[in-house]
């Protein structure tokens, strides 16, 4: 077993405004190779400051302190090549004025040194990878043309177009529809599999959270407060906000909050 | 034991849209009824025509055809002092109030506004009803010369509540009103909207894409796809037990916090 593939060491992060309030405070986690970690917290939890920390997407405002040890090592990851990264808003993260053939094209050019004959004929392959139907055509296909479910399966195709160790979805199927939701997540599952990526999984539901991760980990006002395996974390929460969110998450066997109606309908 | 009157009762109603050449069906022949305190949900995937339908019966949109009856009344016929007279019964709650607020408003100016455009109460007295207000939403009266952008989004979200309910209304569309929300803020806004419910009477027409949260809260249910109506029925009837095939996806795809999958490929 090799080492991690990341290392989150006593990770702290202020934005500079309000430097007495941390949007994350003291972090050590890892993540390994090929695992898939789920991040989970609402509003306000840090959630999405970790992913974009161990990117290296924050802004220049923001105070960081601690460490993030790519392959044990201080150098930073290279966006795009080793960490590949899907936003919850595929039409802000898709150039509105560019082909998504050559959007997925870009990145294998760019990262993987491959001619543009070469890297169109990859993003066609991706394409099919992400199972958009008539690839030949969505390859010419701009954002706006598509539904929100396949653009996001194209911002998907970009992501992983350099073959990163490390795929980022922060909250990536939130704006989706319950449907097109589980069709996202199997679709990651199964690329992350494939590829043998680790996937860093950002979202505010414990239950999508907990039908994709391998581990959990918990977080509330820039704090971790539970790490565990998935069904431990689910089954047996040691932290009492844990057992908060599991409470107040209302699933297909919660109990009715309402008393019928005493009348008929037809 | 008797049928009560429906509050609101929807037939044939249908709405196209006309875009880039092509006709898209939002609503096709909608009939439905709500009764007085009771919860009808719109559920569906993206696309489905729930969000359309609110706004068809609110009339922020008018329809292309169909008939809506809202408390007896010809809703659709309805002009002028007369619409505006019934329209204070029909509120509405959006998924983001910042949006469907206004922002530059203090949380005082965003409650007055509908006591003096529909001439509720006295100026002298809309201080105090505005407290009322308030306070019969959870909220401090603290919080009154507060701005929108200030307080936090289950506050703001309240604030939107309190405004509805500012007009003592019989019937409120929910579009989305919950979905943003983080869970724990979910449930204290769902049970403030119960016991609204139980209190005033007041229906809820609940727009919503969450089966799980539409299961415990409505009495009913509409399934939507494509503009039509799939099935409807008792909420937990149909979604225990879904006959069509849009219902029986929507439930599959519900995440489910008991069927932990825990291989590794």
């Amino acid at each position: 077993m090799t080492g991690p593939l990341v290392s989150i060491r006593d990770l702290s992060v202020t934005y500079r405004r309000d430097a007495t309030s941390f949007s994350l405070r003291n972090i050590d986690l890892d993540i390994a190779p090929g695992e898939r970690l789920a991040i989970i917290g609402e509003s306000g939890s840090g959630k999405s400051t970790l992913a974009l920390a161990v990117a290296g997407l924050l802004p220049p405002t923001a105070a960081v302190n601690g460490a993030i040890l790519w392959s044990g090592q201080l150098q930073l990851p290279r966006g795009g090549r080793d960490i590949g990264f899907v936003f919850q808003d595929a039409s802000a993260s898709l150039d509105p004025v560019m082909a998504v053939g050559r959007e997925i094209a870009e990145v294998a050019h760019t990262h993987l040194d491959q001619d543009w004959a070469q890297a169109e004929r990859r993003a066609l392959e991706l394409l099919r990878r992400v199972k958009l139907p008539d690839p030949g055509t969505v390859l010419h296909a701009y954002p706006h043309q598509l539904s929100g479910g396949q653009r996001q399966r194209v911002a998907i195709a970009a992501a992983i177009a350099a073959g990163p160790r490390l795929l980022i979805a922060d909250e990536a199927t939130s704006a989706l529809d319950t449907i097109v939701q589980a069709e996202i997540v199997a679709l990651i599952r199964q690329l992350v599999a494939e590829d043998g990526m680790a996937l860093l999984f950002v979202s505010h539901d414990i239950a999508l959270a907990a039908e994709l991760a391998d581990r959990i980990a918990v977080f509330r006002r820039g704090e971790m407060v539970e790490l565990g395996k998935a069904n431990a974390v689910i089954q047996a929460p040691e932290h009492a906000y844990t057992k908060k969110l599991l409470d107040a998450h209302i699933g297909l066997d919660a109990e009715p909050m309402i008393a019928p109606v005493g009348h008929g309908h037809v | 034991m008797a049928m009560s009157e429906p509050l609101l009762a929807v037939s044939g109603l249908t709405k196209r849209f006309h875009r880039s050449g092509t006709i898209v069906t939002a609503a096709e022949d909608i009939s439905l009824s709500i009764s007085p305190a009771e919860t009808l949900a719109l559920a569906g995937p993206s696309g489905s025509g729930k969000s359309t339908i609110a706004r068809l019966i609110l009339r922020l949109i008018e329809p292309d055809a169909g008939r809506v009856d809202f408390g007896g009344e010809n809703f659709l016929a309805l002009r002028g002092s007369a619409l505006r007279a019934r329209r204070a019964r029909l509120q509405m709650v959006f998924q983001d109030p910042l949006a469907a607020l206004n922002p530059r408003a203090t949380v005082a100016r965003v409650l007055d506004d509908p006591l003096r455009i529909h001439a509720l109460v006295s100026r002298s007295e809309r201080p105090s009803r505005i407290a009322a207000l308030l306070q019969r939403v959870g909220l401090s009266s603290d919080l009154a010369d507060r701005y929108l952008h200030e307080i936090s989004g289950g506050q703001r979200q309240r604030v939107a509540i309190a405004r509805a309910i500012a007009t003592k209304p019989s019937l409120i569309v929910l579009d989305e009103a919950v979905s943003a929300l983080d869970v724990s803020v979910r449930s204290q806004i769902l049970e403030l909207l119960l016991d609204l419910q139980r209190t005033e009477r007041i229906a809820y027409l609940f727009v919503s894409h969450d089966l799980g949260v539409v299961r415990a809260f409505a009495h009913r249910v509409v399934l939507l796809e494509g503009g039509r109506i799939t099935e409807q029925g008792d909420a937990r009837a149909v979604i225990d037990n879904p006959q069509s095939a849009i219902g029986k996806a929507l439930v599959a795809a519900v995440p489910r916090l008991t069927t932990t999958i825990q291989e590794r490929s």
